[in-house]
């Protein structure tokens, strides 16, 4: 019994602490904003102040819009950067690993290096980029940038790698072209890993900061995120509660993601990045 | 008219010739087993013929059409793989109707062909599986519905029992052979199994090192050789083949100072000329009066006793015999002259008597 | 490796790899090489008129003490938070991975940070820590440690590596979990037909077949702490107090876009830029070449 206690207390800690800072925005949430300004949170949460969760969304709060906005900003930069990253890098992983024309791995090893060239070590240029296109405080500018992918195309170029040859022999021998093939069989066989690859790509997009600080400053555009970190930045006069509340809305959706889709996502991080 | 000709096919990858020229005819019906060891260019004689690798040189015909340039889906062949390659996402059903549904066939005669195959294979009851839920027998048998919906000229089989157990080879094997005769659909069928081959095929094609080294009937590869490595490689146990010289007119065969008769025939060669004897292990006769050769190991296999004799270091030696015989520290044996093979040391080809 | 069976054709596979290529080149490469070519120019005051002016700005980097000062503490920061995610999470996995009851719900707890953003990290851990409001800031003022990250950079510097860390652990954690499960059932009993038990089974036989693991994470997570931490960062005081948690980073995006100075922030950007190409090689010779052959 001794050698199952050490282990089942230190994992239990560990869960605690874990969650505490979410336990504590979700009791805070529901209390009152003066009271934990005077440093008296409770770890109860308060189930009368519910109604903050009604007031945040529709309403907002001081320096910040009405969340139900931000969270369509950031659901629809999540959806259309995971989306897009799998519709641009699906192709592309498909003709390297099924083709063979000229300059095919100078056009792999061009993806691969983005990969070594993160928003931060850019930031000036793709700025102006961005400013020469006009694509400064719009939604296509908040996303199209980030929908190029080295990661996905590496998973996905991992995912065909694996597939047996004979399935490919198969198909042709049964009249399959490549986009039929593409189709029919490299497509659906590769189901759990554009799944794996979807939940990664959305928390990925979901958390997005510096990119939508550089491009978007137009409020309309703020994410969910943004939105929250320009919350606590007002030192005066913070309305507590209501930034808890925020925090809690913003963590919901992509912790849902992860946790209901937890086997493929798992699998799909481990297999492909090592 | 010719089921499959094959016409000086080549194949290299870079500076590594995998195939050195097969010229070949099958007759339609036919089926022709391609059987070597790994690496002797039968699977890449069959990717050729099905169209997933191009020849270097060479020709191919299907049913004297040139399809030597076409895509695999031009040629009105089908193929079995070894790993059966079903797709897994799709039901049993769909895996055989695929190719119908890719060539724009209508519904209904698409149902009407694949259940027309499932009765014969048995899988009517299977239809609506997915590749995961089948087992390995079952999974060959899809493998092969897969190919007979499409109504062939030309079957390909590569491998296609190597991913079952020995029992289940066995049962497959006979099935194979009795859908073959019974479709008869021209076939090429590839192992690395001499007994499939010797079961399965009409003529057999023995490859080695990229070269056909015999083309003829099991019963004649089996029991006329036409070189060492295929005497080696057909039955087994393998034939013993024991180094000597041609002595007494072509007539004898010395064998480190044994001299061992070789009946009514003769060879027209000069004496001392460096030959091969082979004689098959069920063959060595015992005989109290023949050289004595230490045992080494003895292998009891229930219904035989096969025997390894000689010294370490030298030609060794072995017998297949009845369980029940004697056998002590040592036999005696003797080679009886009518099974008696004799190749050339030099070349490794089959010497014929004048 | 290559595959055995190809598809003919080159304009079907061009096409398909085109769209890629161009976001790829207008929103990386050029960029990219835009500003290496500014970090080899400067402006005049005015804005109208830039010079060829060689490495100059690297020189005037590199002779800058408080950029210096900034590769110190990116330092500090990254060791910080390697190590403790590193720790953490290898310890939380190895007891994840003994038989014991509730497993899989101790792993379902223990993954969701993942999902957490990194700013997102940043304002709950600053909800815990705020000296008045936090639960545990104001708990560390009443016992009368005087907590402020406001005011003092050592306590600013210790709660960004932690804010940091944690969200990492989870990362970590499913790596190590993956690599342990990875480990033959067989050798850990040979292990234990051998009498090994306990820590020292776990450092003679599972430490190191799981060094593979713990040098993939090391790589990844200095890349996370160097580069994917300006949100957690700036965030939690935007540098501050002062430039205590001023991190190479957020200097780059400071001085660049804050106080407009583009030479030097190109040059700290190509600086950053071969930090990354540094690791990315080491992450390749020792551990990645799977991912790419």
């Amino acid at each position: 019994m001794t050698g199952r206690f050490i282990p089942h207390a230190v994992l239990t800690l560990a869960v605690l602490l874990f969650a505490l800072p979410i336990w504590i925005a979700i009791a805070g949430s529901t209390q009152d904003s003066a009271v934990i300004a005077r440093g008296e949170l409770s770890l109860i949460p308060d189930l009368a102040g519910l109604g903050v969760y009604r007031d945040v969304l529709l309403h907002g709060s001081a320096g910040a819009g009405p969340v139900w906005r931000a969270l369509l900003v950031s659901a629809g930069m999540a959806l259309v950067i995971a989306l897009g990253k799998i519709a641009l890098s699906l192709p592309s992983a498909y003709a390297v690993t099924f083709f063979r024309f000229p300059f095919r791995m100078t056009a792999f090893w061009l993806i691969f290096l983005t990969l070594m060239l993160p928003v931060e070590v850019r930031l000036i240029p793709t700025f102006q980029v961005m400013s020469n296109l006009d694509l400064i405080n719009s939604f296509t500018g908040l996303t199209l940038p980030l929908v190029a992918s080295a990661t996905a195309t590496l998973l996905f170029r991992q995912t065909f790698l694996a597939i047996p040859d004979e399935l490919v022999e198969a198909a042709r021998m049964d009249g399959a072209g490549p986009l039929r093939f593409l189709r029919d069989i490299l497509i659906p066989v590769s189901g759990a890993n554009i799944a794996a690859l979807f939940v990664i790509l959305f928390v990925y997009g979901w958390n997005q900061y510096l990119w939508p600080l550089l491009v978007a400053t137009d409020p309309k555009l703020d994410t969910v995120v943004i939105g929250i970190v320009k919350m606590i930045g007002l030192d005066t006069a913070t309305e507590w509660n209501k930034v808890m509340a925020t925090a809690v809305l913003a963590l919901i959706p992509p912790v849902a993601v992860v946790l209901l889709m937890q086997r493929w996502f798992v699998k799909g991080l481990t297999e492909g990045d090592k | 008219m010719a089921g499959l000709r094959l016409e000086g096919l080549r194949k290299s990858f870079g500076q590594n010739e995998i195939l050195k020229g097969v010229d070949l005819t099958l007759a339609d019906g036919e089926m022709l087993v391609i059987v070597g060891a790994s690496g002797c260019g039968k699977s890449t004689l069959l990717r050729l013929v099905a169209g997933l690798e191009t020849p270097t040189a060479g020709r191919i015909l299907i049913d004297g059409r040139d399809v030597t340039r076409l895509d695999p889906s031009e040629r009105d062949i089908a193929m079995v793989f070894q790993n059966y390659a079903l797709y897994p996402h799709m039901s049993v059903f769909e895996n055989m109707a695929y190719g119908l549904k890719i060539r724009g066939l209508p519904k209904a005669g698409i149902r009407a062909k694949v259940d027309a195959a499932s009765a014969l294979l048995g899988l009517d009851a299977l239809l609506d599986r997915k590749p995961r839920q089948l087992s390995g027998g079952q999974r060959q048998r899809v493998a092969m519905g897969r190919a007979i919906v499409r109504d062939p000229k030309l079957f390909l089989f590569d491998e296609p029992l190597s991913n079952l157990d020995a029992k289940l080879r066995v049962q497959m094997r006979g099935e194979i052979r009795r859908l073959q005769r019974r479709l008869k659909v021209t076939s090429l069928y590839v192992t690395h199994d001499q007994v499939e081959a010797m079961t399965l095929g009409d003529r057999l094609l023995v490859m080695h090192q990229g070269v056909p080294v015999q083309l003829a009937t099991p019963t004649e590869v089996f029991e006329r050789p036409a070189d060492t490595y295929v005497a080696g490689f057909i039955g087994s146990p393998a034939m013993n083949l024991l180094p000597g010289t041609l002595g007494r007119n072509g007539t004898a065969v010395s064998l480190e100072g044994t001299e061992v008769g070789l009946g009514t025939r003769r060879y027209a060669l000069p004496d001392g000329h460096g030959v091969i004897l082979g004689i098959r292990p069920e063959h060595v006769a015992l005989d109290p009066s023949g050289r004595e050769w230490p045992v080494e190991v003895v292998e009891l296999l229930g219904s035989e006793t096969l025997i390894h004799a000689g010294r370490t270091g030298a030609a060794t030696l072995t017998l297949r015999l009845a369980n029940g015989a004697p056998v002590g520290e040592a036999v005696r044996v003797s080679f009886p002259p009518e099974h008696l093979h004799l190749f050339d040391r030099a070349t490794g080809l089959r010497l014929d008597p004048a | 490796m290559e595959r055995r069976t190809l598809f003919p054709g080159r304009l079907l596979p061009a096409l398909l790899i085109l769209p890629q290529l161009v976001l790829t080149f207008v929103f990386f490469l050029w960029p990219a090489l835009q500003a290496i070519k500014s970090s080899l120019e400067r402006e005049d005051a005015f804005g109208t008129s830039t010079e060829f002016v060689g490495l100059e700005n690297f020189a005037d980097l590199f002779n800058d003490p408080l950029y210096l000062a900034a590769i110190g503490r990116t330092a500090v920061f990254c060791a910080g938070v390697t190590a403790v995610s590193i720790g953490v999470a290898l310890l939380l996995a190895v007891l994840a991975d003994t038989e014991i009851r509730g497993r899989a719900f101790y792993r379902t707890m223990l993954i969701w940070p993942y999902a957490v953003a990194p700013a997102m990290s940043a304002v709950l851990w600053v909800l815990m820590f705020h000296p008045q409001i936090g639960l545990v800031g104001a708990f560390l003022n009443r016992i009368g440690i005087g907590w402020d990250y406001k005011l003092d950079g050592t306590q600013a510097m210790l709660l960004v590596i932690l804010a940091a860390a944690w969200k990492q652990i989870s990362y970590n954690f499913i790596f190590f979990l993956a690599g342990l499960q990875a480990i033959p059932k067989t050798i850990i009993e040979a292990a234990r037909i051998d009498g090994a038990r306990g820590f020292r089974r776990f450092r003679t036989i599972i430490l190191p077949l799981l060094m593979p693991t713990v040098y993939f994470l090391l790589v990844v997570d200095l890349v996370y702490a160097a580069f994917d931490t300006f949100a957690t960062v700036y965030a939690v005081n935007g540098g501050g107090p002062g430039q205590s948690t001023q991190t190479l980073v957020l200097k780059v995006y400071l001085d660049g876009i804050v106080n407009a100075n583009i030479g030097s922030s190109s040059a700290q950007s190509v600086v950053l830029m071969v930090g990354v190409i540094v690791l990315c090689a080491i992450q390749f010779r020792f551990l990645g070449r799977k991912a790419v052959t």
